[in-house]
């Protein structure tokens, strides 16, 4: 007799939390996508998460409110969690677990894909080295993103993290070339409020036919978030390596995904790690954040910008601290700067780019890049530690040298962080204006750059060489 | 061989029943597409396996089939070059056969079977033969003599060797008559990998591992045969401190295992390494090489299972009198792992959530390195270094994978965020690092470079310590309070930190100093702050020595190449002594 695939259960014994147990089974597999019809008749979709021999406890992705011990049907379908993918996603908003939400037609599918996907190879990767340019001084000068890299953004509740993850996905080119791109928006518990913003942002700058949705707002089940990422994943993966497309993925809020994870973790029981965030926590985000980068021989290239609230700014807290663990560096946001009416309020100390150092240089940027921006930081650290000293001491007890770098911190916060919301400055115009500032200090001063380049285009000599 | 079902499933986790008469830590096959597990707990019939892949789709009533034998690797020539992953699988075939991402159930032998090696045999029949004894040689890359050496366990009378000729891993190349009859030899031998390889007798270390990075060298060396850690927060340089240990260090074999890190970065040592010449033989760095990468994302018992897959690799050339480094990175994913496992395995959990075993685990894997002499009738030495990265979350030194590699490592290179921040690099503590290893070998350093080479050392350590207790100072008054001669001492140290702390890894000359360009420098750099501190004694404002051109010069000491060095040296010697005299005869002429 031929096995059947679905097979339909009525004997859930236990609720609690986003779980269900379910006894009596047969045959169900790790993994696999359970179908529940709650006793009115509402549907809902779960996941086995451990299985024995004549037991299976399901996560429920709704929620399992509304679930009893009596009347609640549980369909295994013996398949683990597919996503239809095709090429008509773009331009679509779905729900967080796949279904669109935007009045528009079926997706009719091309193909199937695992929404877990498989790691990549590392001898299939290709190192990230195309420099991309988001117009964003901080960015481009000091903390070069690059096409296949992971770059969150590390934020606070209040800042503004959406304004520049919008204004990033709006700029973001790479120069000299026009090739196809698309981007892959993920909420995350976020507010219908701060959805919208983005929906209403890419609807403005017409990127939204290039935008795929995947939106899990504040008031939807928690439990959903679990997979809303890795449904937009799967559709960046898709759009890479089966449409050449450059895919740049945001997704907003990793903190409340964390959450989510906790939640279900606490309702199996698990051993807590640190803050209660379960053990496997590191591993779970790296196969999340591992899904970004290039692969040798394929044309398209996943880049990804996950956002992150560092709960109470703490850079420490687990999420934040296991997150910068994986991706490669990170944008820090500082409540400082904002306070001060900074935008966009990126502190560029904290703030790094692993991959900056393939993507910038002769031929990517420029020569002077790296010398540059190694300048510009150190000279920024060292005003900074003289802001500190100052505190104390006051400023008469400072020599003429530490004053030119309090000045220099103080234009450097001014003039080269600060920039307008659709303000899109040419990495060009990005170094000039860091050149600009570094002529304020003594030119001994500039140790980090190579004497050449000094020649060439520091301000003064640039000067004498136009009046010669 | 046991039979048994699968009863439940929990991600990395099964347990299976009917598996009485499997031991602790054997293999097993498990499920339909033959997943590669190991036993980790035994109770009646039901063990507990950890599944090297991914399980989604697995089901209960599925086989488990035990294999008899623990999780082994194979050693024989052809591992150098390779990339594995954490199981010994060669990725650049999984490659092939799986495509760009890698999916569940792929089998592949580590060492390629039907390539040839030319066999040079070192031994004749009718000599008797222990285990550890040459048996012949194969030139495995450019640079490396791989020693096909008796097997541990075997001895007895050589009764055949094959002649000089071509043969693939698995041909017999020798027969020994042991005590239970002959016994065929190939080239391919395997080894369980949670046990230590067998050496006579361990020595003490006496020679450093020369890094090329200063900070490395002169302030905190390690000495081969020795282990040192590397905690810092990320974003401390850990990553790049490790390459260029992997690309400077001058051990003959090294091996890199990439163990929960980034595929990335996994991809920069895979595409950098095949380029990087090694600076002692002129041939590729990978000809010396053996990367293990296991990512973040690849399945979290296999990362378990890669850090031990390294170290008895790095055995094994060690066996042959090789002296091989190995770089774990990051001991805190494999850490994590393991209490990832645990957890599963609803185990009482110790600090933190992880394992009570955490330590003795550690303490087992460090171990496992040092300078030893081999088996084999005739003596070798043979040396296996281990440098362990550490990820503390936050950066906090005081959880547990820190403080219990801590206290077993003999070098602590603590990186540090701040100065990170700073973009002082490699960002290594000098205050609070240290090495256990400055008076074994200090004799090394008396005969190779320079006679006071530890008394320059703990010179510039005091000037160093002297600077961070009067910066307490200067945080509190500023620093026009300290008299002339702290300042002197700030400068002093200032110039130290700079220009011989500081080390840029992607300058082509900064790169890597040797150790006679280390101690030539230090010695000037600290001729400099006693030249200043005689001439604020007679009399000249610290402000006016600060200011002196030579300092420029001494501060571009670290771009100067090798051979250039001693002119450059005499040059600047000149300039001071030159510069100091101009200064008080200005100061006098004043007067």
């Amino acid at each position: 007799m031929p096995q059947m695939k679905i097979r339909e259960y009525t004997s859930v014994t236990e609720v609690a939390g986003p779980l269900m147990v379910v006894e009596g089974v047969k045959g169900v597999g790790y993994g696999e996508v359970v179908e529940i019809e709650t006793p009115s008749g509402e549907n809902r979709r779960g996941q086995v998460l451990e299985v024995a021999t004549d037991r299976a406890v399901v996560q429920v992705f709704e929620g399992t409110r509304g679930i009893d011990t009596s009347r609640t049907k549980a369909r295994f379908t013996g398949e683990t969690v597919k996503l239809p993918v095709s090429i008509e996603m773009l331009g679509r908003i779905f729900d967080g677990t796949g279904n669109p939400i935007d009045k528009g037609p079926k997706i009719i599918a091309e193909d199937e894909y695992d929404i877990h996907g498989n790691p990549m190879n590392p001898t299939s990767r290709e190192f990230p080295r195309d420099f991309i340019q988001t117009g964003i001084s901080t960015i481009d000068g000091m903390n070069t993103l690059v096409r296949g890299q992971k770059l969150p953004i590390f934020s606070g509740s209040g800042l503004p993290h959406n304004e520049l993850a919008a204004q990033i996905a709006r700029q973001a080119k790479v120069l000299g070339k026009e090739e196809e791109f698309a981007v892959v928006f993920a909420a995350m518990g976020i507010t219908y409020e701060e959805a919208s913003y983005f929906m209403r942002d890419f609807e403005r700058t017409g990127a939204l036919e290039r935008v795929t949705a995947f939106l899990n707002l504040a008031d939807d089940p928690a439990i959903e978030r679990i997979i809303t990422p890795r449904m937009a994943l799967t559709t960046a993966e898709y759009f890479a390596f089966e449409h050449d497309m450059h895919v740049l993925v945001i997704t907003t809020d990793l903190t409340n995904y964390c959450e989510a994870l906790r939640e279900i973790a606490a309702a199996r029981g698990e051993v807590p790690g640190r803050r209660g965030y379960p053990g496997y926590m590191y591993t779970d985000l790296a196969t999340i954040y591992e899904r970004a980068g290039r692969a040798r021989g394929a044309k398209g290239t996943i880049t990804q910008m996950p956002i992150l609230t560092m709960p109470d700014d703490d850079i420490t807290h687990p999420i934040p601290d296991l997150t910068g663990y994986i991706t490669e560096g990170q944008f820090v946001l500082s409540r400082e700067l904002h306070r001060k009416g900074i935008y966009p309020p990126v502190d560029v100390l904290p703030s790094l780019s692993r991959l900056m150092k393939g993507g910038i240089g002769p031929g990517r940027t420029r020569e002077d890049h790296a010398n540059v921006s190694d300048q510009l930081y150190s000279a920024y650290a060292e005003g900074r530690d003289l802001r500190d000293l100052v505190a104390v001491v006051g400023e008469e007890a400072l020599t003429t040298k530490d004053r030119k770098f309090l000045e220099f911190a103080d234009r450097f916060e001014r003039e080269f962080v600060t920039q307008g919301r659709d303000e899109d400055r040419s990495i060009e115009t990005t170094l000039s204006i860091g050149w600009d500032l570094l002529s304020i200090l003594p030119e001994r001063e500039l140790k980090r750059v190579k004497e050449d380049y000094i020649k060439k285009y520091h301000p003064k000599y640039k000067k004498e060489a136009g009046d010669g | 061989m046991a039979e048994g079902k699968i009863i439940k499933i929990a991600g990395p986790v099964i347990v299976a029943e009917g598996m009485r008469g499997s031991q602790m830590y054997e293999v097993v096959k498990v499920g339909e597409e033959g997943l590669i597990g190991e036993i980790i707990e035994l109770e009646g019939d039901k063990a507990t396996i950890q599944v090297y892949e991914e399980t989604a789709g697995m089901k209960p009533g599925e086989a488990v089939i035990g294999t008899g034998q623990p999780l082994s690797v194979e050693l024989g020539p052809g591992i150098l070059k390779m990339i594995y992953d954490g199981i010994q699988r060669p990725l650049e075939v999984v490659k092939e056969k799986t495509g760009t991402f890698i999916t569940r159930g792929v089998s592949v032998p580590p060492l390629d079977r039907e390539k040839k090696w030319e066999f040079n045999p070192t031994a004749r029949p009718g000599i008797s033969v222990t285990p550890g004894d040459f048996l012949g040689e194969v030139q495995e890359t450019e640079v490396i003599v791989h020693r096909i050496m008796v097997p541990p366990g075997v001895k007895g009378e050589l009764v055949e060797v094959a002649s000089k000729g071509s043969y693939t891993v698995e041909d017999t190349i020798a027969v020994v008559k042991t005590k239970d009859g002959e016994k065929k030899l190939s080239m391919l031998q395997r080894w369980p990998v949670r046990n230590g390889r067998p050496y006579k007798e361990k020595l003490d270390p006496s020679v450093p591992l020369v890094t090329g990075q200063r900070i490395v060298d002169t302030f905190f060396p390690v000495a081969k045969g020795g282990t040192a850690a590397i905690p810092g927060p990320f974003g401390a340089g850990k990553t790049i401190l490790g390459h260029q240990l992997a690309k400077w260090c001058d051990a003959q074999v090294f091996i890199y295992i990439g163990c929960g890190e980034r595929g990335n970065e996994m991809t920069e040592v895979l595409e950098e390494f095949p380029e990087l010449e090694d600076p002692t033989t002129g041939k590729p760095l990978m000809e010396r090489t053996v990367l293990i990468a296991n990512t973040s994302n690849m399945p979290v018992a296999a990362r378990d299972a890669s850090v031990y897959t390294g170290i008895t690799l790095g055995e094994y050339y060690r066996d042959m009198g090789y002296s091989v480094a190995l770089m774990a990175d990051s001991t805190s994913r494999w850490a994590e792992a393991m209490r990832e496992i645990s957890g599963r395995l609803e185990e009482m959990p110790g600090e933190e959530g992880y394992p009570a075993y955490l330590a003795s685990r550690l303490a087992d894997f460090y171990e496992r390195a040092g300078r030893v002499v081999t088996l084999g009738t005739e003596s070798r030495e043979g040396s296996l270094t281990v440098v362990g990265a550490v990820s503390p979350p936050g950066g906090d030194f005081s959880e547990p994978v820190t403080q219990n590699t801590l206290r077993i490592t003999k070098v602590f290179w603590a990186l540090d965020a701040s100065l990170a921040d700073r973009r002082h690099f490699p960002a290594i503590n000098w205050l609070r690092s240290y090495s256990l290893y400055l008076d074994s070998i200090e004799g090394w350093w008396k005969s190779k470079v320079g006679e006071d080479w530890k008394e320059l050392r703990a010179k510039a350590m005091a000037l160093l310590q002297k600077e961070a207790e009067l910066q307490e100072i200067v945080q509190l008054v500023g620093p026009d309070a300290l008299p002339e001669k702290e300042r002197v001492v700030l400068e002093g140290a200032r110039v130290i930190r700079e220009d011989f702390l500081q080390q840029n890894a992607f300058h082509e000359v900064d790169t890597y100093c040797s150790a006679s360009k280390q101690y030539t420098m230090l010695q000037v750099m600290l001729r400099f702050y006693e030249k200043a501190l005689e001439a604020v004694n007679m009399g000249i404002p610290a402000k006016e020595i600060a200011e002196l051109e030579v300092k420029d010069t001494i501060a571009k000491l670290k771009y100067v190449p090798e051979e250039e060095i001693e002119g450059k040296i005499k040059e600047i010697k000149k300039a001071l002594e030159k510069e100091i005299t101009a200064l008080s005869q200005k100061i006098e002429g004043g007067i």
